[in-house]
């Protein structure tokens, strides 16, 4: 007797309680800045793009669905000349993101990529890059080390001596 | 003989030291500075390990395993603690001033830094202060130099300066403020620079032209490849991506190219990647027969239909090639039927090749492979510039020279591995090596003699010595002198080629090492070895030696009216026909077909032009200069409409029904019905594994098992993955799946070993340091020896023919240059801008003579033209002989042996000297 009454009024309780259910997509839920979703290439504080094409997270994804090519620009800095991603593989695990030594790629809080064309879910470099630092406002790579490029000569990174003179003698 | 390390009992060889012996018994122990070809130093302090007196011993005292001989029952320990720290303490001083820059460094993913970093454990950076910076240098468009990345193991010195006979780069300054480059910014001198991009053990030394389109090693597709620059046959790596081939590194065979290779091989490949390459079947305009007309681009369908109505039923004339592959050569002379096959060779290479084939069926002396001519101690070389011709055999020699130290060492009781030791002790003591050659050579500087002498006294100097062998007296004191140095060798080697185009030199040679054969009885080793022109000179050689009386091209150039068409595979025959006889051939009514992978002036005048895949996308044999036969795979699937020249010969033969290839339709059947054709072509089936090859029930995979991409490469195309291209020719696989462990040597496309990312993970596939692959042990070496000599001695009654020179005549030589000389490589950027301009050479006397000096333009003159080439002036060269630049398209037209005038070329001007803000530039040549 006193269990059936104890589930009615817990049957009635949840008639006045706060609903679980979140009315998708009317209402959007609560995202955290470090949610796996759709994924972006950064630039640096300077406007350029972040990513270096090393190729880390190419080789880092288990799906492999990362393809790039590197070039040079002018100032002597590598770039992607072209960076793919093929959003209909990949499994949003983050861990490119975890790879990348430039903070270029990044996993923004975005889940909806609903295309009725699976062709449309291939990311070019135009369609990744975003222009923003993301979650990381004050990296630059080449600022901090890297080779020498137009724009820092040798020792002008981060805790680096002026070139060594080879022909002096001096102790 | 027993050593312990760390309780496990190891079998070792005498001799050896114990980095050699751990890594021989499969040990990780870390190393830097130690190479296998170059020896042990003991200067990077990497390969610590604790060295007990005996079992009692608990202590220890620590050791380098490369300094330190093995005696027996040594008791060692690599995982003892206080050797495991030292380790990463070595470690970590060498990082102290190593950049940031993994992300843009070309070494990543392949460094041997990178490895033993992580093998020994190091990971936090516990130093603050400032790293040390260097100021790069531009070491030419071969060579891309990072010193900040440097660890000071001294490995690019000892094999730029020691090991490759170098003198352009080296240390500067001490202490912590050692840097390695040269005395100022220029192009690295030496052929065999691309060597430091493996030597190097970080970053420092990079392949620049792959950094160009750079891709990591995981994601590059190889394949077992040879090299197709000379006749030596070595064996590369070539690497690809995206439909581009990315770089080509070396691939280890210890009987031809070891370690090593020379820089056209490692950079000449870029041509395949060029925009000159042909993609599509070009059919001239109806009927037109001029050399400017265009040609309509056609399917391969109609261009097969096209040739097979030209060839089918009518008269038809083949033309082979010696860069082209033995089992396209063969298809083509079964195709248009053996007595109207002309190898393709020039009339004098061909006689050369002859001669060079004739003496290794018979000789009595021993027909070295590379690794035997690196045990020669005394060396003499008639007629050729090695360095230029066949460099990788130039690189042999020059460890032969030191032989001499291995001899002072060994009294001494000094193991050859001590390098810094032997060096010291034989200071500049090298091994005798006697030079008689037309002009200068680059390894003139090693030779304890040099004697310039015209091609056909270089023949006769060769019978004199070897009439003073046989006991005559000679008035040259020079004669006695070689005739004294080979007598008292115990393993000499002597060396010629084909580079003179001289049958004269080849076969005086070979009656020297007989008579010096016969003068030391059986007892001891003459080597007697030949230089070729190109990749298959010798394939083809052999495939027409037995012929009795061989088409020749000059001949087949004066019966071209009387066939209907002619079939030309892979050759530019501008390089060996003279513009008369082109005329012949391009001008009268008969059809003219090439096959080729590169716009040429011959391609121009066909009629019909099919594009051909290169070696790096095609498959087939190569029989290189000592014979032996040796396979390329494809590393990628050709592009547009390029097929491999054996697939449009069988195409063709297929469309025309021909009987004799009926029941050919894969390579593996056209390899055996060529091994069947002729007896001295046995073996080929055993050249290396056919398509039916399974390891584990898997192909040998072209990819690494960590190659990226796969989903996206073509999803810019469609983003439905296509299938993996199959292979059912070869025995490997355009996959990732699959074991690259311990095939057959001749299938080894990549080396990779867990823990070693570098190409130092080669030891994993060695049988033991510096000796055969695992595969060759297991199955059959790389490659098969096609000739076996009957040892019956060769009958020569050598007359020397000696041409006739008017006076104020010279008699003009072919000189090779190692980039520019050879027709394909000089289609790559980099190789075109070393090549620099076509050239004639002179001695000083000449030069002065005629009133120019270097660089200053000359007027060549023979019987019917006139060619401006730019002076170099020569530090020795035979009487009434100047050179000229061989393969250059300005000197195409010039032939060796003709006899021209020299003037200097009065509308030459000297260039505007401009300064630009670099400092001054010379502007023009």
């Amino acid at each position: 007797m006193l269990s059936q009454l104890r589930s009615i009024w817990e049957i009635l309780k949840h008639s006045v309680s706060k609903l679980d259910t979140v009315q998708y997509p009317e209402q959007k839920p609560y995202l955290a800045p470090r949610y796996r979703g759709r994924i972006v290439l950064t630039r640096d504080p300077d406007g350029e793009e972040r990513c270096v094409a090393c190729n880390l997270c190419a080789a880092v994804c288990p799906v492999d669905c990362i393809a790039l090519q590197k070039d040079t620009r002018e100032d002597g800095t590598w770039y992607p000349e072209f960076f793919r991603i093929n959003f209909s593989r990949c499994i949003m695990c983050g861990m490119c993101e975890e790879a990348c030594p430039t903070y270029a790629i990044q996993l923004t809080p975005d889940f909806e990529m609903c295309e009725y064309d699976r062709q449309n879910m291939v990311y070019e470099k135009e369609n990744l890059l975003i222009n923003g630092v993301g979650k990381y406002p004050d990296y630059n790579f080449y600022r901090v080390s890297g080779m020498q490029t137009a724009f820092k000569d040798k020792g002008q990174a981060q805790n680096e001596a002026e070139p060594i003179d080879t022909k002096s003698l001096l102790p | 003989m027993i050593i312990f390390v760390d309780g496990q009992e190891i079998e070792v060889k005498q001799g050896e030291n114990v980095l050699e012996a751990c890594l021989n018994a499969g040990l990780d122990l870390p190393y830097f500075c130690w190479h296998p070809a170059m020896g042990s130093i003991g200067s990077c302090r990497q390969c610590a390990l604790v060295q007990y007196q005996n079992p009692e011993d608990t202590r220890g005292r620590i050791v380098m395993g490369c300094m330190t001989q093995v005696t027996d029952g040594a008791r060692f320990s690599l995982n003892a603690q206080n050797a495991t720290e030292f380790r990463e303490a070595v470690v970590e001083s060498l990082m102290l001033n190593h950049p940031h820059d993994c992300p843009v460094c070309a070494e990543g993913g392949e460094c041997h830094l990178q490895d033993m970093t992580v093998m020994v454990g190091h990971r936090d950076r516990r130093y603050t202060g400032k790293k040390n910076t260097h100021r790069n240098q531009y070491l030419g468009p071969l060579i891309q130099h990072e010193m900040n990345r440097c660890i000071t193991c001294y490995r690019c010195e000892r094999y730029y300066r020691d090991y490759a006979g170098g003198s352009d780069l080296g240390a500067q300054a001490s202490r912590d403020h050692v840097y390695f480059g040269r005395h100022q910014e220029g192009v690295l001198e030496s052929e065999f620079s691309g060597n430091l991009v493996e030597v190097c053990p970080t970053g420092v030394f990079t392949d620049k032209p792959f950094l160009k389109h750079y891709s990591r090693k995981w994601d590059l597709q190889s394949a077992p490849s040879i090299c197709s620059g000379c006749g030596v046959g070595c064996n590369i790596s070539p690497g690809e991506r995206y439909g581009k081939l990315k770089r080509v590194h070396n691939r280890y065979n210890h009987e031809v190219n070891g370690y090593f290779l020379c820089d056209r091989g490692r950079f000449g490949s870029g041509y395949i990647n060029s925009d000159q390459r042909l993609d599509y079947s070009g059919l001239k305009g109806a009927g037109l027969k001029s050399a400017d007309a265009t040609f309509a681009a056609v399917h391969q369908s109609q261009a097969i239909e096209t040739a097979a109505g030209w060839l089918q039923g009518k008269k038809v004339l083949g033309i082979g090639s010696p860069r082209a592959s033995l089992e396209s050569n063969y298809l083509l002379r079964e195709l248009v039927g053996r007595s109207n096959f002309s190898s393709g060779f020039s009339d004098a290479e061909a006689a050369v090749v002859r001669s060079i084939i004739n003496i290794q069926k018979t000789t009595v002396a021993t027909n070295p492979t590379i690794k035997q001519m690196e045990s020669a101690d005394a060396i003499l070389i008639l007629g050729e510039d090695i360095t230029n011709t066949a460099p990788r055999v130039a690189l042999a020699l020059r460890q032969a020279l030191r032989n001499k130290s291995f001899e002072l060492a060994e009294q001494l009781g000094l193991p050859e591995w001590q390098d810094a030791a032997v060096r010291n002790l034989a200071q500049d003591q090298l091994s005798p090596m006697v030079i008689v050659s037309a002009m200068d050579s680059r390894l003139d500087d090693v030779a304890s003699q040099l004697i310039s002498l015209s091609p056909a006294a270089i023949a006769d100097f060769s019978c004199a010595v070897t009439a003073s062998l046989q006991g005559q007296e000679s008035d040259d004191k020079r004669v006695q002198q070689v005739a004294n140095m080979l007598s008292a060798a115990k393993r000499p080697l002597i060396i010629s080629g084909s580079s003179m185009l001289s049958a004269n030199i080849v076969d005086s040679a070979a009656c020297l090492a007989e008579a010096l054969q016969a003068h030391k009885q059986a007892a001891q080793e003459v080597m007697l070895s030949f230089c070729v022109p190109e990749a298959n000179s010798m394939g083809l050689g052999l495939l027409v030696n037995e012929d009795k009386r061989p088409l020749r091209l000059s001949r087949l150039a004066k019966k071209i009216d009387t066939v209907d068409a002619v079939l030309i595979l892979e050759n530019d025959l501008e390089r060996r026909l003279s513009q008369s006889e082109l005329d012949l051939i391009f001008s009268g009514k008969t059809r003219v077909i090439s096959m080729d992978l590169l716009e040429n002036n011959t391609l121009a005048r066909s009629d019909l032009v099919l594009p051909v895949a290169s070696y790096a996308e095609s498959q087939g044999t190569l029989v290189n200069a000592e014979s032996r036969a040796q396979r390329h795979y494809p590393v990628f699937e050709p592009a547009a409409e390029r097929l491999c020249s054996w697939q449009w010969l069988l195409q063709l033969a297929a469309v025309m029904e021909h009987k004799k290839l009926a029941g050919i339709a894969h390579f593996d059947q056209i390899v055996e019905a060529c091994s069947k054709s002729q007896p001295i072509f046995a073996d080929l089936t055993a050249v290396a594994p056919d398509h039916s090859f399974r390891d584990r029930g898997l192909k040998v995979p072209r990819q690494t098992h960590r190659y990226s991409g796969r989903t996206a490469i073509n999803a810019d195309v469609s983003v439905h993955e296509p299938p993996q291209p199959t292979d059912c020719e070869t025995p490997l696989a355009y996959s990732m799946e699959g074991l690259n462990r311990d095939q057959p040597a001749s299938l080894i496309p990549y080396v990779w070993s867990p823990g070693w990312n570098s190409n130092q993970s080669l030891q994993k596939f060695q049988a033991e340091v510096n000796g055969p692959l695992k595969g060759a042990l297991k199955h059959s070496g790389a490659g098969q020896r096609l000739i076996k000599s009957t040892q019956q001695g060769l009958e020569y009654k050598l007359k020397v023919t000696h041409p006739r020179m008017q006076k104020g005549r010279w008699q003009l030589l072919p000189m090779h240059r190692v980039h520019g000389s050879e027709e394909l490589s000089a289609y790559t950027d980099e190789i075109a801008e070393l090549a620099a301009q076509a050239f004639v050479a002179l001695g000083e006397t000449v030069a002065e003579k005629l009133g120019v000096a270097e660089g200053e333009m000359v007027v060549v003159s023979t019987a019917d033209q006139e060619i401006s080439l730019q002076v170099k002036v020569l530090s020795r060269v035979a009487k009434n002989c100047v050179g000229f630049s061989v393969g250059y398209d300005k000197t195409k037209s010039l032939r060796a042996g003709d006899s021209v005038a020299l003037r200097r070329d009065k509308s030459w001007q000297p260039p505007q000297v401009i300064a630009t803000d670099r400092g001054v530039a010379s502007n023009g040549c």
